[in-house]
């Protein structure tokens, strides 16, 4: 008993919902979770969006966001059940034996006060540390997790420093009063990639170091695998599967885990290039109006018909850009589109309901990309109306049709995209794109804000499609996962330049260039030790520099 | 600072920019529209002579853009022209009526500023509590009365059901500080009430806005005490919202003011501009018409400035 | 009609009875409106349920009368004000460009100067009318639609769905009239009841100041006016408007606050 610093028993808690239209009623969003953590441990909880994980990070601090209440059950922290603790005793905890590193650092620093006086606050008010010991403890803390300037950027204000490296500054911020626990809540999924691995180093080696025990909240299985001692997977509110991390990833006792585990182990044997491709982007070069940088350079790609070009790259590598140039809605400075064998006009005016027609879009946020006051039958409906003139009976039969290529049913006809699920609304908007029977689809990171397993029926649907229908994908995204299950070829794009390009097996093997050698290694991995692996061989490299 | 001072330069040009911009709409306003100045002063029985000399005198047969200069040039100077009706100098009878007032508007802002604010506080301590149903209860019921009724409605029970106060507000240079504070004890009450709802409203909103931000949950999570919390975190980032909610509510009191004014004939600029729009004496329209504005445009301006000034970002640049 | 709160349900009833007394004023009214039937400030009695204002004309019959010019002339600058703001701030959303670059800038100027000087500066020059009254009332709130109307269609015009309707090649009509409008509608409609509750509060402000509506014809405003001197002898005849006023700018704001939280919560949901 006494050896726990974190024992949960049968956690339950309540949340107020306000749904429209309804009386405000409470509901309970965790029913009844068990676990117990050690002193210097690490435990992942991972679930996907409202499984309540967050909720039960927060509640090991007596937290509660917004409406939510705990209801049931029983939290020891240090040996007493904090739910009995007074408020005196809770402050105390908070800040002093528990800690929170929170998703978006951005928005938890207070933006009017430097760095090391937030850092340090919680030291000093809980009397923990003088405030000359306190900032060094800080700088050393700045310089164990690799922040540039560690002497010196305590001084700065939180607009001053970037992204990553304010993340970097919250953990210092949690592990500066030297607590027993750290709350990390998803501390790296607002990051690119590349500026994940960074922090993940740096927040594994500081745990190392401090021998601190960790509460690690993230979706990403891959992630908390690597940080980890033990893992609780969770669902809707529910433990689903409790273990060491070897258990939870090498032999995964429930199907929820085991997807979760196998998620995007989608088979694709690439297609070979054929004669003609359908799209052919030669030398585009474009900026936006007011700017004075190119966020594309010279850039030449070509899909096949039938096929699916990635183009994969971090926020600002101007893959998106891309998307908007060849849609006409961003007009390049130079170069040219060839499309199903014609020249396609620079300008989105000078385009013909043909190309209009046969040139689809699918977006990421599904949910405003669609008209909230039209029913999916008037949004799949339309294109049918406007390109082929088709109306009653014969829109309908289509519609229907449609609704049954992407495993929906006549149901759905009058329904509107607020009482639909992520992954539903997806399948609608890709219903309307097929809907016109295009040549082509761009897909703008069609999966990025969607649930990993939901996001895996929706490649598998575009992937079926694609056979059906013999359409071609644009597809642009950040995720190389996503990239090696569904391309047959990948653009590699940084700084507004396809820096790596040609068909997947061929991007995908050595020699890599440095950006696409970084890129790849950085993707989190779904086995043991890779971190290690990843931090060694870097090691390796810059020692052989 | 370098942007910072740009920044605030911008925001200057600007509003001296928009105070040119409303003289001339000001101006234009009252020469365009239908209406002629003489026969509204001679009346409709004035011969055709008398009308012509009278236009001739007060300039009306020049150029609108000659008379706008001129009109601009004396206003700079401080000579505000004359008033039809009175023949009077208007620089000089406004001198005295516009201090009167902004010893109005003063004690009234002096009382509602820090009353609304600490109310605010109070409706976000207890939100959703009976103090702030009890709050926007009352402040819904006044924000739906116009500001004369509620004069009205002050006057019945305070100066004549309960004969605690007078319930015409004279003053005059001859009274004590105490006598002066008595006898505008009633209308610096309406005006306080009409200005604290809106602004208890905002301030609720600005600072809820502030409450509602990650760091302070960051902070709640070091365990820091709630006086902490708001005092070292809240505090900061609340200022250029209060402030702006402070001098837009200061912007409604210079409206609210005339009419105020009308009903405890108080001799301010307010009554002064409502006598002589209906006696259509044109120029003491135009001149306090401006004055207006530019304290209106003056405090929005003043908002700005303490926004640019308290904004981290903007003070300590990359 | 299950769904809606028992505020909302208030709040319709008071502003249906209110219209009902405007446009059936004469049929209601126990006397004519500017027929002198009594003393001057006889106080309530069975003839006359509100008393007698300051000349003996019967205060109930006034106050009916008064309601149906006040709430006329506020109805019709609240279509005037809405008609002209929310189709050139439309305009200027979508048009964009110079063309809303000017307007925009025109709305701030008119806004640096309170309405209510503004409407002074040009009453004293204008003939005071009805017309005149919800032309400038009209005109100066337009204002503060064309903001809000421009800046809700500025934020649904970059949503992607307007841009997937571009994308479809669909003419500016359907963007408007299918993408835009249904999706703005209900912030403005929310709106238009503040801004006609503004607009009885201008409107009565006005007559108080003896702008506004002139004798002998009725209005709120004007009837404080008339036995605002009362008030010092203790006769409380100038507060019944308040009692109007009051109550009727509650209930549309019970109102628009219904139909704004209807529209917040709805998220495309049938009703």
């Amino acid at each position: 008993m006494s050896e726990a610093l974190l024992k949960v028993r049968d956690l339950k808690i309540g949340a107020t919902v306000y749904p429209p239209g309804e009386k405000p009623h409470d509901i309970e969003i965790v029913h009844g979770v068990s676990f117990d953590l050690a002193p210097g441990k690490v435990l992942g909880l991972i679930g996907e969006s409202g499984a309540g994980k967050s909720t039960i990070g927060l509640a090991s601090m007596a937290y509660g966001r917004g409406g939510v209440k705990i209801t049931g059950g029983e939290v020891w922290v240090n040996g007493r059940d904090i739910m009995k603790s007074g408020t005196q005793d809770i402050r105390k905890l908070r800040g002093g034996e528990v800690t929170y590193v929170s998703q978006s650092a951005a928005a938890s620093f207070n933006p009017a006060k430097q760095i090391m006086d937030q850092v340090t606050e919680a030291s000093i008010r809980h009397g923990k540390f003088s405030k000359k010991e306190a900032e060094a403890r800080a700088v050393e803390l700045f310089r164990k997790l690799g922040l540039p300037d560690p002497e010196n950027i305590g001084d700065r204000y939180p607009h001053q420093v970037s992204g990553g490296q304010l993340q970097r500054c919250m953990t210092a911020l949690a592990l500066c009063p030297e607590p027993d626990l750290v709350v990390f809540d998803e501390p790296t999924t607002a990051l690119d990639v590349t500026t994940q691995i960074d922090v993940l180093m740096a927040i594994k080696e500081a745990i190392r170091d401090t021998g601190v025990a960790a509460l690690y909240i993230t979706h990403d299985l891959a992630v908390v695998a690597q940080v980890s001692d033990d893992i609780l997977v969770l669902k809707m509110g529910d433990m689903v599967e409790y273990g060491s991390v070897d258990q939870i990833i090498n032999a995964p006792q429930e199907d929820y885990t085991r997807a979760l585990v196998s998620v995007r182990s989608i088979d694709h044997v690439e297609k070979q290039p054929t004669s003609e491709p359908v799209l052919k982007v030669e030398h585009i070069t474009a900026r936006y109006k007011g700017t004075n940088f190119d966020v594309l350079h010279d850039v030449n790609v070509e899909l096949h018909p039938g096929q699916t070009l990635a183009v994969v790259g971090e926020s600002g590598s101007g893959k998106s850009t891309l998307a908007r140039v060849i849609t006409g809605l961003l007009p390049p400075k130079g170069g040219n589109i060839h499309f199903a064998g014609r020249d396609l006009s620079s300008d989105l005016a000078g385009r013909s309901r043909e190309d209009l027609r046969e040139l689809q879009m699918i977006y990421q946020m599904a949910d405003v990309a669609m008209n909230p006051r039209q029913t999916v039958g008037t949004i799949i409906g339309r294109p049918l109306e406007f390109y082929f003139g088709l109306r009653g009976a014969e829109k309908r039969k289509r519609v229907l049709e449609l609704l049954e290529e992407i495993e929906m049913g006549e149901g759905f006809l009058d329904r509107y995209p607020a009482e639909l699920s992520g992954g539903q609304k997806q399948r609608v908007c890709i219903a309307r794109a097929l809907a016109a029977k295009p040549k082509m689809i761009i897909c703008d990171e069609v999966t990025s804000a969607l649930d990993p397993l939901v996001a895996d029926g929706i490649l598998k649907l575009l992937l079926n499609l694609q056979k059906v229908e013999d359409v071609a994908y644009l597809f642009i995204t950040h995720d190389l996962a996503t990239v090696k299950a569904i391309a047959d070829s990948i653009a590699v794009m940084y700084q507004g330049k396809v820096v790596r390009y040609g068909n997947k097996t061929d991007v995908l093997s050595p020699p890599f260039d440095d950006y696409t050698d970084l890129l790849l290694s950085s993707v989190p991995e779904m086995r043991l030790g890779w971190l290690e692996e990843v931090i060694s061989n870097r090691k390796m490299e810059s020692a052989g520099n | 600072m370098s942007p910072i001072v740009k920044l605030l330069a911008q925001r200057i040009a600007l509003g001296l920019l928009l105070l040119f911009l409303v003289s001339i709409l000001i101006f234009a306003g009252t020469i365009i529209l239908p209406g002629d100045v003489a026969q509204s002063i001679l009346g409709q029985s004035a011969t055709p002579e008398a009308l012509a000399n009278l236009r001739a005198d007060l300039g009306l047969n020049d150029p609108p853009v000659q008379r706008y200069f001129s009109w601009l040039g004396g206003i700079m100077q401080g000579d505000l022209g004359t008033a039809l009706t009175s023949g009077q100098d208007i620089a000089s009878s406004l001198g005295k009526r516009l201090k009167n007032t902004l010893f109005l508007a003063f004690w009234a802002a002096i009382i509602s500023v820090p009353l609304a604010i600490f109310l605010g506080l109070l409706a976000v301590r207890y939100r959703d509590r009976w103090p702030d149903k009890i709050i926007s209860a009352v402040t819904l019921a006044s924000i739906s009365i116009p500001e004369f009724l509620i004069g009205y409605m002050l006057m019945y029970i305070v100066a004549v059901k309960l004969r605690w106060a007078p319930s015409v507000s004279m003053i005059n240079d001859g009274m004590s500080l105490g006598e002066k504070l008595n006898s505008i004890a009633l209308p610096v009450m309406v005006l306080t009430l009409v200005v604290l709802a809106h602004m208890m409203r905002m301030t609720r909103a600005a600072i809820l806005n502030v409450m509602q931000s990650a760091y302070i949950e960051t902070a709640e999570l070091k365990g820091m005490p709630m006086f902490w919390i708001i005092w070292r975190h809240a505090f900061p980032n609340s200022i250029a919202p209060i402030v702006n909610v402070v001098m837009l509510n200061l912007a409604y009191l210079v409206v609210g003011v005339v009419v105020i004014e009308v009903v405890f004939t108080y001799p301010g600029m307010g009554q002064y501009l409502v006598d002589h729009v209906s006696k259509r004496d044109i120029p003491v329209v135009q001149a306090c018409g401006l004055i207006f504005a530019a304290v209106y445009i003056g405090l929005n301006m003043i908002a700005d400035v303490v926004s640019i000034v308290a904004n981290p970002r903007l003070r300590h640049p990359k | 009609m299950k769904n809606i709160p028992l505020a909302a349900l208030i709040g319709l009833s008071f502003t249906g009875l209110y219209f009902f007394i405007a446009i059936f004023a004469p049929f209601i009214a126990p006397y004519g409106m500017a027929d002198i039937v009594g003393d001057v400030w006889e106080p309530s009695s069975a003839e006359h349920w509100l008393g007698t204002d300051n000349i003996g004309r019967d205060l109930l019959s006034r106050m009916i009368y008064g309601g149906r010019t006040t709430i006329f002339i506020a109805t019709a600058g609240t279509i005037l004000s809405f008609v002209t703001g929310s189709i050139l701030g439309f305009a200027a959303a979508v048009i964009g460009g110079w063309v809303d670059q000017m307007m925009s800038r025109f709305v701030d100027l008119i806004m640096s100067i309170p309405s209510l000087i503004f409407a002074l500066v040009v009453l004293s020059v204008m003939p005071v009318t009805v017309p005149v009254l919800i032309i400038v009332m009209g005109f100066l709130d337009s204002t503060r639609v064309f903001r809000l109307a421009r800046a809700v269609a500025v934020d649904i015009n970059v949503m992607d769905y307007v841009e997937a309707a571009k994308l479809r090649g669909e003419g500016r009509i359907w963007v408007i009239f299918r993408e835009i409008l249904p999706n703005a509608l209900s912030p403005l409609v929310a709106e238009m009841g503040l801004r006609f509750i503004f607009m009885v509060l201008f409107v009565s402000t006005l007559s108080f100041l003896g702008l506004g509506v002139q004798p002998p014809e009725a209005d709120w405003g004007g009837i404080v006016k008339e036995n605002k001197d009362g008030i010092v002898y203790g006769i409380g005849a100038a507060l019944y408007p308040a009692v109007a006023i009051a109550t009727l700018a509650i209930s549309v704001n019970l109102v628009a606050d219904w139909v704004l939280n209807r529209t917040t919560s709805l998220k495309g949901g049938r009703g």
